[in-house]
């Protein structure tokens, strides 16, 4: 059966989305990616979406569920690349994923999920710069 | 037995088309400008044929019959280009009604009889009237599909992304924003977002006259496609009567970043980037 | 209305959605509609498609591209002979499922769409139509 690949990358995972996604490989996806978190003790997830040109309320619900359950496993999870259309439709049909951090491209989600991992970390200490 | 008018004009279709040739040719308001005299006899010889060549006994008494629906085709063709190309109602009613002229001319020439040319020419006059309504609607028509399309295109010139800073897109709305108008605003907003890699996007609504719900709704519609691409949307320029019906309406803004002035919210923009703007100290170096 | 072209695919399982979807995309390319009016198109199509999958063991569906004055566009008919929606008003309001999911299907759909309709009975099945104008 066709799979998406999970990559490890130190204490994150990376999910690139090369397909379209259909409703039993996007749940297989989030009960792999879940399994994955609990074994390799990840603390963050990043979803590389920009190859993906549709998303339907079945599918948006997963990356959502995505989001929550690797919170619950205290993982952060970013969702990158989303195309325009795709927003707008989002949008549109009425899920406008709120919980779900996003970032441009990999490279700004990366740095998003790196920040995230170190404000929860307070045994290193960091100079944290006062906002505004 | 046929119709005595059929008769007339099918024997005499070129005196029809050269009287009615003569009557447009002598209005003073002719268009020489806009169409060619060729391509006016040109137009005037087709539409004549079609005519000529569907008139029969059982439409002749009545307009609305649909063999003329072909003539009102032409009509409506003509009409139509003649609308986009600038032409007023009133030269494209003089093309219509000179043919009418036209053709009642030629009958007065044949018809002797008084009361066979009152009845005949009454037939004409019904079915010219009932072409000059089809032509004022349809060049109508072709006159609003003209002001449609400008206002396509005013919405498409009139939210412009501007690109403040790196990272930082602006996008001064001007006027009302309607769900039309929102759709053109988000997709050039995420669009640019794409291309400019920019992470934070100015909404800036001074030039909105009037904020209601749905408006509210449009704005929050494009703030949440913002951030589903990864960037942050502020909305910027709420004037105090926005904020007051804002409340008043119990809309709900506060899963949006809002700011009053363009000024204060690229001030928070510089803020989220970690950017900072210092004063440049006189005959010395900027220090730190 | 005028249609320009016609063809009916069933939707038996799943993975009859994937060859539906891309046969909906080329249609909709071939009438130069937008690539957000694309998008938005085959996001209802793909909702319908999985509601008529998930309650009524599939259905057929109809594409056909229609055209109106000037305005090109697609409109397709989703077909089923289920167990019917016995308040369609309720099945229209967000949030409302029966099978455990968001409900945001019927209701989505329609903002995505230029004009929508659904009948239904109860015993009999559900028909629902949709239209997407190419600039619309
Ligand atoms: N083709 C159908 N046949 C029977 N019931 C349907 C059909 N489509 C939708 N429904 C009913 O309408 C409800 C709402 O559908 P929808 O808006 O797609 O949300 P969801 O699929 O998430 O429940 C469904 O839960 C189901 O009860
Ligand atoms: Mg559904």
């Amino acid at each position: 059966m066709e799979k998406i690949p999970i990559l490890r990358m130190g204490n994150l995972l990376l999910v690139t989305i090369q397909v379209d996604l259909y409703d039993r490989l996007a749940e297989t996806l989030e009960s792999d990616l879940v399994q994955m978190i609990k074994k390799t003790g990840a603390r963050g997830v990043l979803i590389d979406i920009s190859a993906v040109s549709i998303i339907d309320s079945f599918m948006g619900r997963i990356i959502g569920n995505i989001a929550t359950m690797s919170k619950i496993l205290d993982a952060e999870t970013v969702v990158v690349g989303m195309q325009p259309a795709v927003a707008i439709t989002l949008v549109e049909l009425g899920l406008p994923l709120n919980g779900v951090l996003t970032a441009l491209n990999v490279e700004k989600g990366m740095e998003l999920l790196k920040k995230k991992i170190a404000e929860e970390e307070p045994e290193e200490e960091e100079d944290h710069g006062d906002t505004e | 037995m046929k119709n005595e008018a059929i008769k007339i004009f099918q024997k005499k279709k070129k005196a029809v088309l050269e009287n009615w040739m003569k009557f447009q040719l002598a209005d003073e308001g002719l268009r020489e400008d806009l169409m060619s005299n060729e391509d006016l006899r040109s137009q005037s010889e087709e539409l004549l044929d079609a005519f000529i060549d569907n008139l029969s006994d059982e439409n002749i008494d009545d307009p609305a019959n649909s063999a003329f629906e072909a003539i009102v085709d032409i009509l409506s063709g003509i009409s139509i280009s003649r609308a986009k190309q600038g032409f007023s109602p009133r030269e494209t009613g003089i093309f219509v009604f000179s043919l009418k002229d036209a053709l009642l001319n030629v009958l007065q020439q044949e018809i002797k009889d008084p009361q066979e040319l009152y009845v005949q020419s009454l037939k004409i006059i019904k079915i010219i009237d009932s072409f000059g309504i089809s032509t004022f609607e349809t060049f109508i028509k072709g006159r609003e599909e003209v002001i449609l399309r400008q206002t396509d295109e005013i919405s498409e010139i009139s939210t412009p992304v501007i690109r403040v800073w790196d990272g930082i897109l602006a996008l001064p709305i001007i006027g009302t924003l309607d769900s039309a108008r929102t759709q053109i605003v988000m997709e050039n907003l995420l669009q640019e977002i794409v291309e400019s890699g920019s992470s934070i996007a100015i909404l800036d609504i001074s030039g909105v006259p009037a904020v209601d719900s749905l408006v509210a709704q449009h704005l929050i519609k494009t703030v949440s496609a913002t951030r589903l691409m990864g960037a942050e949307c502020i909305i910027s320029g709420i004037r105090p009567e926005i904020a007051q019906t804002v409340v008043h309406l119990g809309i709900d803004l506060s899963q949006v970043v809002t700011k009053a002035s363009l000024a204060s919210a690229l001030k928070t923009a510089f803020g989220l980037l970690q950017l900072q703007v210092v004063k440049k100290q006189k005959q010395q170096q900027i220090t730190e | 209305m005028v249609t320009l072209n016609r063809e009916s695919m069933s939707i038996m399982r799943e993975i009859d959605v994937i060859p539906f979807r891309n046969r909906l995309k080329e249609y909709a390319v071939k009438i130069g509609m937008s690539l957000v009016n694309q998008t938005k198109i085959i996001t209802a199509a793909s909702e319908l498609a999985r509601n008529m999958l998930k309650y009524a063991n599939g259905g057929k569906v109809t594409i056909e591209v229609v055209s109106k004055g000037r305005e090109n566009g697609i409109r397709m008919v989703f077909k089923d002979e289920g167990p019917g929606i016995p308040d369609i008003d309720k099945a229209m309001k967000d949030g409302f499922s029966t099978g455990k999911s968001l409900g945001l299907g019927l209701p989505g759909t329609k903002r995505l769409v230029s004009e929508f309709a659904i009948t239904s009975e109860v015993g009999k099945g559900t028909t629902v139509i949709v239209t997407k104008w190419k600039n619309g």
